[in-house]
């Protein structure tokens, strides 16, 4: 259902103040897909995915979604196709489950509109697939962060988006919360054929979980691609300055990362 | 749980919810009517219910006519109406802000009014309805002065508060300076006004609050949900659709007049604006609109503290002095559970 939508930046500069962070980027995001973005700390990942929201004007070049101008579309029609779940979104003290992934129904509901049945479905149809349904009438606070990120990504399933954009969902979890996470994001793309947009730290998990793979070196493209393609030695050691080793994943026959420091290295980098 | 239940268990939570609300709601316009109702019939002298609702009927009644006509009528409306605009001033801006301390008498917006007040009766000697307009001209001037230097892309909760807490220190020293050289009777008036009061309530002063609060707050309950989603920060509202600037200068404004009128007219009643958003999310539960709820605790507020006030002690106290000792508690409450969980404010 998502794939007759495009996602597209051309020639893309954005900034704060006087800084440019990404300077004159271009990108296709692959409809029905997952995407993930990788790059160093302050690259402009997260920047980029503001813009794409509308939470940033450009200060140069386009962000398309379906070849309109992201920043002219009405913010409500906006926040009916594409979501966006930033790094560290706040709830609001005692509020329930229930009550929070409700909250994003807000794109669908008239001014004076009461809710409707449609509403009810879409908050159940969340809840189930986040497994957060027992949940529904705990608080937020006392939730544990494995449990509260999937309530998050609740409500941003709530709001029905055919695109979805993720700022780190995956930082401040524990190893099995992460894969948790990324099997859920997984499974809505294979469900709904929800595109997929995240940043992601953990290059290993971002080669595992996403279809195409972005780098982003000091505002600019370093590769988009495959992972096969775009995750290789050169690249980290270009995007990232380490050096390191890219072996097949044997249990996913995508690649893996081994970086290289200064300590604890038997084997040489150039086997 | 299968998909069907779910809906099921959503659809039965949401009309928990709604019921819950609905029936506190209800609740506390039962309890705002008796409380009406007492302080009508009962004072220095009592009149049965009979005679005050022949007076609120416009019939005469000999001694009711003018001590329930035109002494506590008057005083009881000013009381639930200015009640009313402080409790949902109050509650909009610590919603908008994400923070209790977010309120109006905190952040320096109820000292403008109050400084200019000082100034005008002190200084220029000008009526009460001068007096008025001075007060809530100061208060919108106040409140456009404290965005403008807390905005830098986007105004921050924290930064708004502590330049409106500077704001505040600063009119309140003008306000002390202003005392200082007050003349006797000046300063007997101005300290009155200061204390926030309803004594001397009058209908002139109830028309321009009344006013006031039939005009803004229909602006603001149309903001209600979009006010709820800013408490999801920032990058969440404008993903959900809410245009976020816009939202904040029509609810800004809309806050700040209520605040305005209402302190013009008694006075800044310490602390109500402060405490009806935290009360209400105390009875409805977070999660909700609590606009609506904190309105009608504000006015419940000052209608029982003003009574209070007047008869439960040997001498009258002003309605200020009563909700500024429920308030100072709550405050030192919140400051020191903020330090403990490490939070800034």
């Amino acid at each position: 259902m998502t794939t007759d939508h495009s996602l597209t930046v051309e020639n893309l500069v954005l900034g704060y103040k006087d800084r440019d962070v990404i300077e004159s980027l271009d990108l296709v995001v692959p409809p029905g897909k997952i995407t993930a973005i990788v790059g160093p700390n302050a690259c402009g990942k997260s920047t980029l995915l503001r813009s794409m929201t509308r939470l940033l004007a450009p200060r140069a070049g386009h962000v398309l979604l379906d070849g309109e101008e992201v920043h002219r579309i009405p913010p409500k029609e906006l926040a009916r196709t594409l979501g966006l779940l930033p790094q560290s979104p706040i709830a609001p003290e005692g509020i329930t489950v229930a009550d929070l992934v409700s909250r994003g129904r807000h794109p669908h509901q008239r001014v004076l509109a009461r809710w409707s049945r449609e509403d009810d479905r879409a908050v159940a149809a969340a809840l189930d697939a986040t497994h957060t349904a027992e949940l529904a009438d705990r608080s937020v606070d006392e939730l544990s962060g494995g449990q509260r990120q999937r309530v998050w990504i609740a409500m941003a399933l709530a709001q029905q988006t055919d695109l979805l954009l993720l700022d780190e969902p995956t930082t401040f979890l524990d190893v099995s919360h992460q894969v948790e996470v990324l099997d859920l994001l997984t499974d809505l793309n294979h469900a709904r054929g929800t595109t997929i947009v995240m940043v992601l730290h953990d290059l290993n998990m971002a080669a595992r979980y996403a279809d195409h793979l972005i780098a982003l070196a000091a505002g600019r493209l370093h590769a988009a691609g495959e992972p096969a393609e775009v995750l290789t030695e050169e690249c980290v050691r270009a995007v990232f300055g380490l050096e390191s080793r890219v072996i097949l994943d044997p249990t996913s026959g995508k690649p893996l990362m081994l970086p290289l420091g200064r300590y604890h290295v038997s084997a040489p980098a150039d086997s | 749980m299968s998909a069907l239940d779910t809906v099921t268990a959503v659809v039965r939570g949401r009309h928990r919810r709604a019921l819950r609300r609905r029936a506190m709601l209800g609740l506390l316009a039962v309890l705002i009517v008796a409380g009406f109702l007492v302080t009508l019939t009962s004072g220095r002298t009592y009149y049965p219910l009979s005679d005050v609702l022949d007076v609120v009927l416009g019939e005469t009644v000999p001694g009711a006519s003018f001590t329930v006509g035109e002494l506590r009528l008057p005083r009881a409306v000013l009381a639930v109406l200015s009640g009313f605009c402080f409790g949902l001033g109050g509650v909009t801006f610590q919603t908008m802000l994400r923070n209790a301390l977010a309120s109006p008498d905190i952040i320096g917006i109820t000292y403008g009014a109050s400084a200019a007040a000082v100034f005008a009766i002190v200084t220029l000697d000008l009526s009460e309805t001068g007096v008025s307009a001075f007060a809530i001209v100061a208060a919108l001037a106040v409140a456009l002065l404290i965005y403008l230097l807390s905005f830098r892309d986007g105004v921050v909760g924290t930064r708004l508060i502590l330049i409106g807490i500077g704001i505040a220190a600063m009119l309140n020293s003008v306000v002390s300076y202003l005392l200082s050289q007050a003349g006797q009777w000046d300063l007997q008036e101005a300290t009155r006004w200061l204390a926030g009061s309803l004594n001397n309530a009058t209908w002139e002063q109830v028309v321009p609050v009344a006013a006031a609060a039939v005009v803004l707050t229909p602006v603001l309950l149309a903001q209600a949900r979009n006010l709820t989603m800013l408490e999801l920060g920032d990058d969440t509202a404008a993903a959900l659709g809410i245009r976020l600037e816009r939202t904040r200068l029509i609810v800004i404004v809309g806050a700040v007049g209520l605040i305005a009128f209402a302190t013009a007219a008694t006075g800044p009643i310490a602390f109500v604006a402060f405490l009806a958003g935290p009360i209400a999310a105390r009875l409805f539960g977070a999660g909700g609109i609590l606009l609506l709820p904190a309105a009608l605790v504000g006015a419940l507020l000052v209608l029982v503290a003003d009574f209070v006030g007047q008869f439960a002690f040997g001498t009258r106290y002003p309605v200020g002095v009563i909700t500024g000792v429920l308030g100072a508690p709550y405050l030192i409450y919140l400051i020191v559970r903020s330090n403990r969980s490490g939070g800034s404010l």
